[in-house]
């Protein structure tokens, strides 16, 4: 445990070196209060009367900080395995006493504690209207939850994507793909029968953060994101150890 | 010399794809023993040292570290090894300090004990002023030394330096010699190097391995041994007679001249006609002012076991093509 905290921290510290995470966290933040002032400004007009202040603003704002958070973090993620391997540190990581399964959960632990610094920030936003009104917390919970799950499951794809690629670039544009693909996957399955519609629609990313947006906390939705999480983990532990045998 | 034996390595063998780079590779070594690793560029020099540290698996035999055996229990066999490979493994966004405290903390060593772990092996290779320095400003000598430090900062049984002098200048070499004759006291050193005078003054064993296989595994002394029957010598002279004169003393095999105006002379064998050249020159003045004992036994050793090997294979290869 001790080294999946050492390896965790050691991500964010280097993270935090690099102008790429305050980057990151500032642009994600500028993007979302510019949204956030649009979906406030129009719960203001009067058409809107009826609607609920935090359906419309708070899970607004997080519905698209899903989808910016699906363009910002193979960016984040890319450098992961591919930067170890290209400064050689990969090596130091291998002849410590330290096994890949705890290595892979740190980078996995170091990257989602950065994604929850980064929903602690853009959360701040709607925390702000608590002054003036009453907002439904129960909702904005499992709509955090569900943001949560749902960038721990990209680092999970990101972190996988970055074992078995040779270049940063490489790997955020392949994870990028494939976020985007689970993400409208659901698309693919309209113009089929109705079982292959489920499950292709079962396989979207999306399609479970939304209810979760919505307030209905499923725990099935919740376990679609640690299985997807667990897989691709399970699957860059996998890649590693044949990197050592094979390799 | 302490017997106990740190490093067991047996019947190493690894592919990569069909590719063979090493193959039954099998050798020990004691506590303060120092062995020099040698061999070609792509001999299974790298390879070896990293099977032995964990970094790959081998298809075939085992390495034991210290007793444990590194993939049975993994963990007890890597506290015992200090690495650095032949690219030291550092991160350049992080300081000397910070980097050193990760890689004590990876290495197992306590929090309560880092502090000084650091100091330490900052001391032991001259950091002691670049402690907050950024790696990537750093010169690659300096580069070079934060790698060792790594490697010897929780003070490993066993000391794993893939050409550990590669890129420093002369002073900054004796300095790192000078570390690992002290190192070797209490501990196992490997190093691979292309230096072969570095293993002739360091080095307790000589392990050469050639295309995968190990060639030679002698220790140093009884190399010596050998290198002290003389069979020839190199002199310089200033006015040099014809090499019929020099043909015509007792012993002398043959002449050639040299590169850099030095005449090579071969000895017959187990006669050392050294003292009978050295008269004649003085007695026929012909102005001897340099005189080079053959002192290159590894580097002949070497060469024969390599390049000797490598020309033999070569003409197999070519004869097994047509």
């Amino acid at each position: 445990m001790n080294n999946i905290i050492l390896i965790a921290t050691n991500e964010l510290r280097r993270l935090f070196k690099s102008p790429l995470a305050w980057i990151i966290l500032a642009t994600v933040q500028f993007l979302l209060a510019i949204f956030f002032y649009l979906l406030l400004s129009q719960y203001m007009q009067p058409a809107s009367a009826g609607t609920g202040l935090t359906e419309v603003v708070v899970s607004g704002m997080y519905q698209i900080a899903g989808v910016i958070m699906l363009l910002v973090s193979p960016l984040l993620t890319m450098r992961l395995l591919t930067e170890e391997r290209r400064l050689n540190t990969i090596k130091l990581l291998y002849s410590s006493p330290l096994s890949i399964t705890e290595l892979v959960l740190g980078k996995y632990l170091g990257m989602t504690v950065f994604y929850c610094l980064m929903l602690a920030m853009i959360s701040l936003m709607p925390a702000s209207l608590l002054f003036g009104t009453q907002l439904d917390l129960g909702q904005i919970a499992a709509g955090l939850i569900g943001l949560l799950l749902l960038t721990s499951s990209f680092a999970a794809i990101g972190l996988f994507i970055s074992s078995i690629t040779k270049q940063p670039s490489t790997a955020a544009i392949s994870t990028f793909g494939v976020l985007f693909l689970l993400w409208i996957i659901n698309i693919a399955g309209t113009n089929s029968s109705e079982n292959t519609a489920a499950i292709f629609s079962y396989l979207s990313l999306l399609k479970h953060y939304t209810s979760l947006l919505n307030g209905v906390f499923n725990s099935a939705d919740v376990l679609f994101y640690i299985f997807v999480s667990l897989f691709f983990i399970l699957l860059s532990i996998w890649r590693l150890d044949a990197e050592r045998t094979y390799g | 010399m302490d017997n106990e034996i740190l490093i067991s390595v047996q019947e190493l063998s690894r592919f990569y794809g069909e590719q063979r780079a090493i193959e039954n590779v099998s050798f020990n070594v004691h506590r303060g023993e120092i062995l020099g690793f040698l061999g070609p560029n792509g001999a299974g020099k790298s390879t070896t040292m990293q099977i032995i540290c964990g970094v790959l698996a081998a298809n075939h035999g085992s390495v034991k570290i210290a007793g444990y055996d590194i993939n049975e229990a993994p963990r007890k066999a890597k506290e015992h090894i200090g690495f650095l490979p032949e690219q030291p493994p550092l991160y350049d966004d992080l300081t000397v300090d910070e980097y050193l405290n990760y890689a004590g903390k990876l290495r197992g060593i306590k929090k309560v004990a880092i502090a000084k772990a650091v100091k330490i092996s900052k001391q032991r290779c001259g950091l002691e002023n670049s402690g907050s320095r950024l790696i990537q400003n750093l010169s690659k000598g300096y580069k070079q030394r934060v790698g060792i430090a790594q490697a010897i900062i929780h003070s490993p049984a066993v000391i794993i330096l893939d050409e550990p002098t590669s890129g420093l200048d002369p002073l900054q070499i004796r300095e790192i010699r000078e570390l690992m004759l002290e190192l070797a006291e209490d501990h196992s050193v490997i190093l691979s190097t292309h230096i072969l005078s570095e293993v002739q003054s360091l080095c307790d064993r000589v392990l050469i391995i050639n295309q995968g296989k190990i060639v030679l595994d002698k220790a140093m002394k009884e190399l010596q041994n050998n290198s002290d029957k003389i069979d020839h010598i190199e002199i310089a002279l200033r006015n040099p007679p014809a090499l019929e004169e020099l043909l015509n003393i007792e012993g002398v095999a043959s002449a050639e001249s040299n590169i850099k105006d030095m005449l090579r002379i071969n000895f017959i064998p187990d006669i050392d006609a050294t003292d009978a050249i050295v008269e004649k020159a003085v007695a026929e003045n012909w102005g001897l002012y340099k005189l080079n004992p053959s002192d290159t036994s590894l580097e002949t050793i070497f060469m024969q076991l390599t390049y000797g090997d490598n020309e033999q294979t070569q003409e197999t290869g070519t004869t097994d093509n047509e």
